[in-house]
């Protein structure tokens, strides 16, 4: 991938007209109604610096919200983000006691990994910039709704969306349903093309390379995803100081969702030596559900304990916990924060670290070594502080550490190590203001 | 838990299970930091690095996508 400076400088134009378009609205306002206009703004704005461990990837992203308040219930909010990556990512392929040269995912040259090493490939770059608009209102005493569109765009994939909700409060406001559905149409036109999923992926030794490259490219430099998202929330006020929330939630999506820059290393045998490497392929369709419990609770003195726990299990054979628990400590004007959180994945039924030539001749369906689909465990400790020089007025500051854990790959064919595996280590640094 | 999630949805639309409070008892829960995302931005940072990094997403909002990290 290369750096797409022509989205990073599409987000800053649009960055730049949108704060044109803002002033000279102001501008045309006498002083005192330009006061009371923006005293019916809220901003907030954060960036967040993220740092993998092993100089793997880093990322900057910079968010700007800003919602203009009719009344107390109806809303209208802008969000813009700015993201850019660069650094390492794993391949997919497996550590080898010889060193390997991979073709870059373009074709146009090639990198090679010391013995041992986790591959990665390094020509990981890329910038994306989202914008978003928010609708929120009420419709009569016992209802709101809630409308909004989204575009995002980075240099090999794009995407819009649009989602919609419908929420009916019951026994004085105590009860809330709420109906919520969201739908994304995406683009990806990965760097090199389409690769065809479990093809060979080209030696750049080999003297037919340019031939093997084109035979190992899909027709057309793009494809698509759709992703339909139903979210039914029940939201009950327990007592004056208890807040609880349960949603169930489906999620389909079906299209392209193969990563076009991911590998899976051939092994002759477990330990053995390696044949090639292919394509992964992943299934074009998946259903997602998710059970999703949220608990907030005022102690006497003002702190606030923040409990989560969701649920979630799949067509492609997946399931994951996640325990998420924050809790804020109010002193004065200023607070602290401290958040653990607790993931645990199973693998899906797709995934294996590599494949051996024997599995491959029986020509699977799908087939990936990404370890983002295998089997992990990861852990987040944060602490999170605030000052707040009014009510509406804070800066703050977090900063957390996120630890991903592999587990060993138990299997009969294709056993693996977890020391083999990619695990992870990331720092996280968030700034941040509200006014 | 079809049965479950029915008889707890029978109990609280009925009212008669005596939870929640009077217009007048929302002071605390009307705080911004008892909103159940008491802060939307680090919410959507979050979400944004689970989403790329691991292989569930959505939950508590929409699962998403807009995003070729995953």
């Amino acid at each position: 991938m290369t750096q797409d400076k022509s989205n990073w400088q599409q987000g800053a134009a649009l960055g730049s007209t949108l704060a044109a378009i803002g002033f000279s609205v102001l501008q045309g306002l006498p002083n005192q109604a330009m006061a009371g206009e923006l005293e019916k703004w809220d901003v907030d704005a954060a960036v967040l610096q993220y740092v993998e461990s092993d100089s793997r990837v880093q990322a900057t992203e910079a968010v700007l919200g800003a919602t203009r308040n009719f009344n107390s219930e109806t809303q209208l909010n802008f969000k813009l983000t700015v993201d850019t990556l660069t650094g390492a990512s794993p391949n997919g392929a497996m550590p080898d006691d010889q060193p390997q040269t991979f073709t870059r995912p373009s074709g146009n040259g090639r990198y090679t990994v010391d013995a041992n090493a986790l591959p990665l490939d390094d020509t990981f770059r890329d910038t994306r910039t989202t914008v978003a608009v928010q609708w929120s209102a009420p419709l009569g005493r016992d209802w709101t709704y809630s409308g909004g569109l989204g575009y995002s765009a980075e240099h090999d994939y794009e995407s819009s969306s649009l989602n919609a909700s419908l929420s009916r409060f019951f026994n004085q406001k105590n009860t809330t349903l709420t109906l919520a559905s969201s739908m994304s149409l995406d683009t990806i036109s990965p760097e090199g093309g389409l690769p065809i999923g479990l093809s060979a992926v080209p030696e750049w030794s080999s003297t037919s390379f340019d031939a093997d490259f084109d035979a190992s490219r899909q027709e057309g430099s793009y494809a698509d995803k759709q992703v339909i998202d139903v979210v039914l929330g029940l939201t009950q006020v327990i007592d004056r100081r208890t807040l609880m929330q349960f949603n169930y939630s489906l999620s389909f999506s079906a299209g392209y969702m193969t990563d076009p820059y991911k590998l899976v290393s051939v092994f002759d045998q477990p330990g053995g030596i390696v044949q090639g490497y292919r394509y992964e392929e992943r299934p074009d369709s998946r259903l997602k559900q998710a059970l999703f419990w949220q608990t907030k609770h005022q102690l006497q003195g003002g702190d606030i304990i923040d409990g989560s726990y969701r649920y979630l299990f799949d067509d492609w054979g997946m399931t994951s916990h996640t325990l998420d628990l924050k809790y804020r400590w109010g002193l004065g004007n200023q607070y602290l924060e401290p958040q653990i959180r607790w993931y645990r994945q199973s693998a899906i039924d797709a995934y294996q670290p590599y494949i051996t030539s024997a599995q491959l001749a029986e020509n699977p369906e799908a087939l990936t070594a990404d370890y983002r689909l295998g089997d992990f465990d990861a852990w987040t400790v944060g602490l999170r502080y605030g000052y707040r020089f009014n009510a509406d007025t804070e800066v703050y500051t977090r900063i957390a550490a996120y630890q991903q854990l592999p587990r060993d790959f138990a299997s009969d064919t294709t056993p693996a190590n977890s020391g083999d595996l990619p695990g992870m280590t990331a720092l996280m640094l968030t700034l941040g203001v509200k006014f | 838990m079809k049965i479950w999630i029915s008889l707890t949805l029978v109990a609280l639309l009925s009212g008669c299970s005596g939870i929640g409070v009077k217009p007048w008892e929302r002071d605390l829960l009307a705080q911004q930091d008892m909103q159940l995302i008491s802060d939307p931005i680090e919410a959507s940072l979050d979400d944004h690095v689970y989403f790329s990094k691991e292989g569930s997403s959505g939950g508590r909002g929409f699962g998403g996508g807009g995003c070729g990290c995953n």
